[in-house]
């Protein structure tokens, strides 16, 4: 431990879930993440009690998630856009059962077949349910391989604490990319306890049931409440996100992941030109945070929010922003990866 | 006085709230027997379909987890792979296992997953109101083939245990039916077959159980019994399809 070791972005999802304690892989190879499908074959066919399998197609591995979630094992899929498409039942079941899984969207360009090229228009499919029904997935966007492999461990605690599943939303660049990490060792938290609920066999106890329907309309209405009430907390205490240079900006982008990586080369590029622009990075997608944004709008007039999508979590920005200020929006997809220089001109245009 | 027959303990007090003369009930009360038989219900973990019997998790007494339309098999595999020491089954209809969930069964089955399913073939959507299934006969009416199968546009019914029994992972595959108690007491075999397959760690068993559904086939309990005899069976022929060489 404490060491660093340079790796590229997909395996190390995988070494992360590992040690996290994830034994039970279930995936479908798609680019830009096969690396990650194929390390978790690598490791855990050889390890005691864990198992990999390669499921005929991306539903059959998120069913197969759901399968073993309920037995209450750390358990994950991943996957690229289109094939996260096809998990959406899937993982509306889950959410609805209320069990933990972490699902990977190492998204690339859209619509359709799209291209194998780094994406962020899967946006609204992560953050706002994805699949059919009132739910929500808790999203996390790392934007360097670091802080993949700290919120892929964080993933599995979140997953557990609220019995909720977990999405890791990358993109084909951050997979692909090498940079130097380290496995932290992490500080044992307390979760709650899994065998009220958990298929484990029902020696000495009351058979466990996981029935994600009800045919009462208000029993399940109670279900959604339910689940509700676990959003909200979670938008009490599990918003996180990263500023930089809020005080003295004279705009502020917004921007998350691979894009805010970016953005970070364009705050100094731009500081040479005499420049001040601000960043605030969510990484918790949903929950959002809105409050942070919310108050820097009173503060800083001019916003523009940098998406590789035609304009997704803009909307989210403008709505915590409620029309105090204008909100900009530039965006390239399809697989294009918008650069500095085009950036820098976009926001230059805003502060004539 | 010695009890000679009782409430299988694997079943729940909950009465079947399945149509009268619906074979769902006594499929349910022989996999009931053979974990009773076999000792398994507290180590058993049960998977139902979406179809009339959803209802699965409230009559069987060991866990149970209700899988999408069609992807039991996926989510026994994910229970099997995780807790290889318990006793898996699915529980599924004809347009659950052949229809939306045949890519699921095909390759549960092939990768020899050492799980139980038992197919419930009513060559019908029971719990829809009576739609085309993919083992609906040639000719027969339902509600999305109104003037019969016609074959040439809507295929011939598919024979699932001769078509998995196809595939080398498979170890247990037989068709029975419960129209009469003679057939009800080779089903009762058969299921336990299935079960003994998988108890002793040799892989994939399914057990096709021809059924009725009298509400949608618009017959009454006694003449379901008889069509199902003089149509399904001679389409469908009874018998078993695999063994492994052992549990024969
Ligand atoms: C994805 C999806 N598609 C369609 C349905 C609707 N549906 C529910 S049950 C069913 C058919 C069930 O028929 P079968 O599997 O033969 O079971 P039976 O009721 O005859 O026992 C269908 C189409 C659904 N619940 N989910
Ligand atoms: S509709 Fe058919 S399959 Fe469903 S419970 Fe009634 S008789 Fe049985
Ligand atoms: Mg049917």
């Amino acid at each position: 431990m404490g060491e660093k070791i340079l790796m590229k972005g997909n395996e190390a999802i995988g070494e992360a879930a590992i040690r996290a304690g994830c034994r039970f892989y279930f995936g479908y190879p798609i680019t830009p993440q096969s690396e990650l499908t194929a390390y978790m074959a690598k490791k855990l066919l050889k390890m005691e009690d864990a198992a990999f399998v390669q499921a005929e197609s991306e539903i059959a591995a998120i069913n197969m998630v759901y399968g073993a979630a309920a037995t209450g094992v750390r358990t994950m899929t991943s996957s690229s856009s289109p094939g996260i498409s096809l998990k959406q039942e899937g993982i509306s079941y889950i959410a609805c059962a209320e069990l933990p899984c972490v699902i990977v969207n190492m998204q690339r360009g859209g619509p359709g077949l799209g291209s194998i090229q780094p994406g962020q228009a899967d946006y609204f499919q992560a953050t706002k349910g994805g699949g059919h029904g009132d739910y929500h997935l808790i999203v996390l966007a790392p934007s360097s391989v670091q802080e993949l492999v700290d919120l892929t461990m964080n993933a599995f605690d979140l997953a557990d604490k609220y019995t909720n599943p977990v999405m890791i939303l990358g993109d084909g660049l951050i997979g692909q990319m090498m940079e130097a990490v380290e496995f932290k060792e992490r500080k044992k938290i307390s979760l709650p306890d899994k065998e009220r609920w958990a298929l484990t066999g029902c020696k000495g106890r009351e058979k466990n049931y996981i029935v994600p329907f009800n045919l009462d309309p208000y029993e399940m209405e109670k279900t959604n409440f339910k689940i509700q009430k676990k959003y909200n907390e979670l938008k009490e205490k599990e918003v996180r996100y990263e500023t930089i240079n809020l005080d003295n900006a004279d705009l502020i982008v917004v921007a998350y992941g691979t894009v805010a990586r970016i953005i970070k080369t364009v705050i100094d590029n731009a500081k040479k030109e005499g420049i001040n622009i601000g960043l605030i990075r969510p990484i918790t997608l949903f929950p959002f945070p809105d409050k942070i944004i919310a108050e820097t709008s009173e503060k800083i007039n001019k916003f523009l929010v940098v998406e590789m999508s035609l304009g997704q979590m803009v909307e989210d920005v403008k709505l915590a922003v409620n029309g105090r200020v204008e909100v900009n929006f530039y965006g390239r997809v399809g697989g294009v990866i918008p650069t500095q220089s085009e950036i820098l001109n976009e926001i230059k245009k805003y502060l004539k | 006085m010695k009890k000679v027959f009782e409430r299988p303990k694997s079943l729940t007090k909950d009465p079947f709230t399945y149509c009268p003369g619906c074979h769902h009930g006594i499929a349910h009360r022989l996999v009931a027997e053979a974990l009773d038989d076999f000792g398994v219900r507290e180590k058993t973990i049960g998977v139902c379909p979406v179809g009339c019997s959803v209802f699965a998790y409230v009559f069987f007494d060991c866990d149970m987890i209700c899988a999408a339309h069609g992807r039991a098999p996926a989510v026994a595999t994910g229970i099997k792979k995780s807790k290889p020491d318990s006793i898996v089954f699915t529980y599924q209809g004809d347009g659950d296992l052949a229809s939306i969930g045949t890519a699921e069964i095909v390759h549960a089955a092939n990768r020899g997953e050492n799980i139980t399913v038992i197919f419930i073939n009513n060559a019908i959507y029971g719990m829809t109101g009576g739609q085309m299934a993919p083992t609906t006969l040639v000719g027969q009416v339902t509600q999305t083939s109104p003037y019969g199968r016609d074959p040439k546009t809507m295929g011939y019914p598919i024979k699932v245990a001769e078509m998995l029994s196809t595939l080398k992972g498979v170890a247990y595959i037989s068709r029975v039916a419960l129209s009469k108690p003679a057939y009800i007491l080779k089903a009762k075999k058969a299921i336990k077959k299935a079960f003994q397959t998988q108890v002793e760690g040799k892989g994939f068993s399914l057990v096709e159980v021809l059924s009725t559904c009298p509400t949608n086939w618009g017959l009454s309990p006694i003449e379901a019994n008889k069509w199902l005899e003089e149509n399904m069976i001679p389409y469908f022929p009874l018998g078993e399809f695999k063994t492994p060489e052992e549990v024969s």
